[in-house]
């Protein structure tokens, strides 16, 4: 093997291998299993170290069901979820049971969406940013309130306010109080499942901006779910398309916005209203609706809406494959199609 | 320049929260017309308003809130009757806020698409039943109409599977179904004025493309005017015809959209539109932020709202007085001493 070249890829924190997650659908008195929704229908991709990488796709095509897997929130039905440790080893956390899972814990964590029901109403800050001290075993309450002094002061709330309750908080600054307890034991990987798409626009750039710096501090990788393309843009380096359990198209952001190689990601992009009055988006929506992934259609899951389908896109399942070196997409045509990105 | 009559005109509105801890001014003194088929932007930090304003004008404000000042001026034609003009003008911050004419008007009238979609339906009946109840409520028909036109108006909004979503309960939606159902919901009764509070700020941006075709489709068919409160700077730019920038209760500045993201004025709107993540910003730099955060509401800044995050800020002046909103261009108004002279000492 040849020694890597300066500019090599960094390497991977946690590598996802055909990851299946379906759910049973249960019908009738006896909760019979009557079919499987595929939430989660062959996913693969690498998380490296020190990036962000954005997953996103309208909703309920499984962005949710992949992070709470990664988490272990859920028990994935196949598939792999190699994790890179800190101390080297490589671990498969789909294998792993809850006990063997504990110590691995603390190196990923999550931040969720809704600030407001995400923390618990009768729980002091000092008790919300410190229960993972605690649980993890820092016992000493000293001990404990400089740590969550420390981590309140990076996420930028004063100290002071440790003894306060969340509903003294406003949004933005409920955010922090989400990331300050998600950074408590120091994670590589912070799975971000829309973190800001509950906040108003200009706390929305203070929290993204949060992110970014302490991302640069901390050495920290994000997972990013949204699906505010615009934040994305802005945010993420890498950018993972989801459509009906599956990824249809991975690439480094500037690429897939400025040339996507698979009609959803374009339809996804024509979608977008320009931010300016003089620019018209009158684009051609995206026709009919997402189909249900308990009974995905035949050959490629998008050909019902797609405007480019051919025969071969009703019969044939399309292979995922790396069109470009870094760029992978799922679709028969993807070496003809000349699809249009958004410039810049 | 118009020749219509505005539909709705407020003016100087406040409306006051007096609670234990201290009276919070949410609304105070904030003025606007808007033209009948027009579709008028509201943009805005959290807290600033804007909803409060939309609850004012359809009276749902809750108690101990209240409207303390100010006039929400309803015009519409005139019911019957043989009188000089066709259209009547009623002053909603008159009526009773739970009396025969306020209901009649809400929701048939004025309809409102409200920031959280939960809040819209009960979740004890079906959203059939409840969308069947308004239209039986307000039109003249039969339940067996009030269904065809019901299931029409889900045929309308994308609905998939219209006739399943009628019997199924609001928690059973996913976010994208519900925020049409809602839709479809305050479209049920062709409402003259409707309200859109952030009504695709959680959906996915193909929902929201459908959401703002649909929302367009019905202004230009019915003329129907738009209110629309937004986060999205795309949303705004797509949408509004004419645009208000509120902040701390009060409006910074008004005008067309291209004059608010080409000549924006205000250095409050200089500074919040550069805030705003788009397709078109600059990856994985730091967002340029209104610097400071927003005031406690019991605590306003004395004189200009703005003036302890303003980059502008003209010491003795900014501080001393509240800016009137003035023209600083043929459709464009402002709040801000930049644009008015200084008093000449005598
Ligand atoms: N029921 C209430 N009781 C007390 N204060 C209230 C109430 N409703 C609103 N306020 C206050 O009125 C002000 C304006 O609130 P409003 O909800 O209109 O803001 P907004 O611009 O719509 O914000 P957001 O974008 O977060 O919805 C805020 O200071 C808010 O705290
Ligand atoms: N616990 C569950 N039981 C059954 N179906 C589920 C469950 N969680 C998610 N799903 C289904 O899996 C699909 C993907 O859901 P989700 O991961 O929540 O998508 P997203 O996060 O993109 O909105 C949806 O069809 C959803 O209804
Ligand atoms: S495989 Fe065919 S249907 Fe699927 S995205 Fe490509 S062109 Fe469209
Ligand atoms: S009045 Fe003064 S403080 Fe207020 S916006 Fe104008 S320059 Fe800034
Ligand atoms: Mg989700
Ligand atoms: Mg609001």
């Amino acid at each position: 093997m040849a020694a890597p070249a300066a500019n090599a890829t960094p390497p991977a924190v946690l590598e996802i291998k055909r990851l299946r997650k379906y759910f049973p659908i249960r019908k009738g008195l006896l909760q019979r299993v009557a079919g499987q929704v595929r939430a989660a229908d062959d996913v693969s991709f690498a998380i490296r170290q020190g990036e962000t990488l954005g997953l996103v796709g309208e909703s309920g095509c499984g962005k949710t069901t992949v992070a709470r897997c990664i988490l272990r929130a859920y028990r994935p039905t196949s598939g792999q979820l190699l994790f890179y440790t800190q101390s080297g080893e490589v671990v498969d956390l789909a294998q792993l049971s809850r006990p063997a899972l504990r110590p691995l814990r603390r190196q990923m964590q999550m931040i969720f969406q809704d600030p407001y029901g995400s923390l618990n109403p009768r729980m002091s800050l000092f008790d919300i940013v410190g229960e993972p001290l605690l649980v993890n075993g820092l016992r000493s309450r000293q001990a404990r309130s400089e740590r969550v002094a420390e981590l309140l002061r990076l996420v930028g709330l004063p100290p002071e306010y440790a003894q306060r309750f969340p509903h003294a908080f406003s949004g933005g600054q409920r955010q922090r109080i989400g990331i300050a307890r998600a950074l408590a034991l120091n994670p590589r990987l912070v799975v971000a499942d829309e973190p800001v798409s509950a906040l108003d626009v200009s706390v929305q750039a203070q929290i993204l901006n949060l992110l970014l710096e302490l991302q640069q501090r901390l050495s920290l990788t994000y997972l990013f779910v949204a699906h505010n393309l615009g934040v994305v843009k802005h945010f993420c380096d890498r950018v993972a398309v989801m459509y009906v359990g599956q990824l249809v198209e991975l690439a480094e952001t500037q690429a897939l916005f400025r040339r996507p190689r698979h009609p959803y990601t374009a339809a996804l992009l024509a979608a977008v209203p320009a931010p300016d009055p003089r620019v018209r988006s009158g684009a051609a929506e995206l026709k009919g609706d997402v189909p249900s992934p308990a009974s995905p259609p035949s050959g490629c899951y998008f050909h019902p809406r797609c405007a480019h389908a051919v025969d071969a896109c009703r019969s044939e399942r399309p292979a995922y494959r790396e069109i470009e070196p870094g760029h992978f997409v799922r679709c028969h045509r993807a070496d003809e199609l000349n699809l249009e990105g958004i410039a810049q | 320049m118009t020749s219509a009559e505005p539909l709705l005109s407020v003016r100087d509105l406040k409306v006051h929260f007096p609670l234990d801890e201290g009276l919070v001014r949410a609304v105070e003194g904030v003025s606007f017309d808007v033209a009948p088929g027009q579709v008028f932007g509201i943009v805005g930090e959290s807290g600033c308003g804007k909803s409060v304003t939309m609850k004012a004008i359809l009276r749902l404000v809750e108690p101990p809130g209240r409207i303390v000042g100010g006039q929400i001026l309803w015009r519409r034609p005139r019911q019957a009757g043989e009188a000089s003009s066709q259209t009547e003008e009623i002053d909603l911050a008159q009526l009773e806020r739970n009396g025969r004419e306020m209901r009649s008007l809400r929701g048939a009238e004025i309809a409102l698409i409200p920031q959280e979609p939960m809040a819209a339906f009960s979740p004890v009946h079906t959203i059939g039943d409840q969308i069947r109840e308004a239209i039986v409520l307000h039109q003249s028909v039969s339940q067996r109409e009030a269904r065809r036109l019901a299931l029409e108006i889900f045929h309308d909004v994308g609905m998939p599977m219209p006739e399943q979503r009628l019997e199924a309960y609001s928690w059973q939606l996913s976010g994208g179904l519900r925020q049409r159902a809602v839709i479809a919901m305050a479209l049920s009764c062709n409402p003259r004025l409707l309200i859109a509070d952030e009504p695709t700020t959680a959906v996915d941006v193909t929902t929201q493309a459908q959401v703002l075709r649909l929302l367009r489709e019905l202004q230009a068919r019915r003329n129907s005017a738009i209110i629309f409160i937004t986060h999205d700077l795309g949303v705004i730019a797509q949408m509004a015809d004419y645009v208000m920038v509120m902040y701390l209760g009060l409006v910074m500045e008004q005008g067309p959209v291209d004059d608010i993201f080409h000549a924006p004025k205000h250095p409050y709107t200089q500074a919040l539109l550069r805030s705003i993540p788009s397709v078109n910003s600059t990856p994985r730099a730091a967002l340029p932020t209104v610097s400071g955060s927003l005031p406690h509401p019991f605590n306003r800044p004395p004189g200009c709202p703005f003036h302890p995050r303003c980059p502008q800020f003209m010491p003795g002046r900014c501080e001393a007085a509240v800016p009137e909103l003035l023209p600083v261009g043929p459709r464009q108004m402002a709040s801000c001493f930049l644009y008015q002279a200084a008093e000449v000492p005598a």
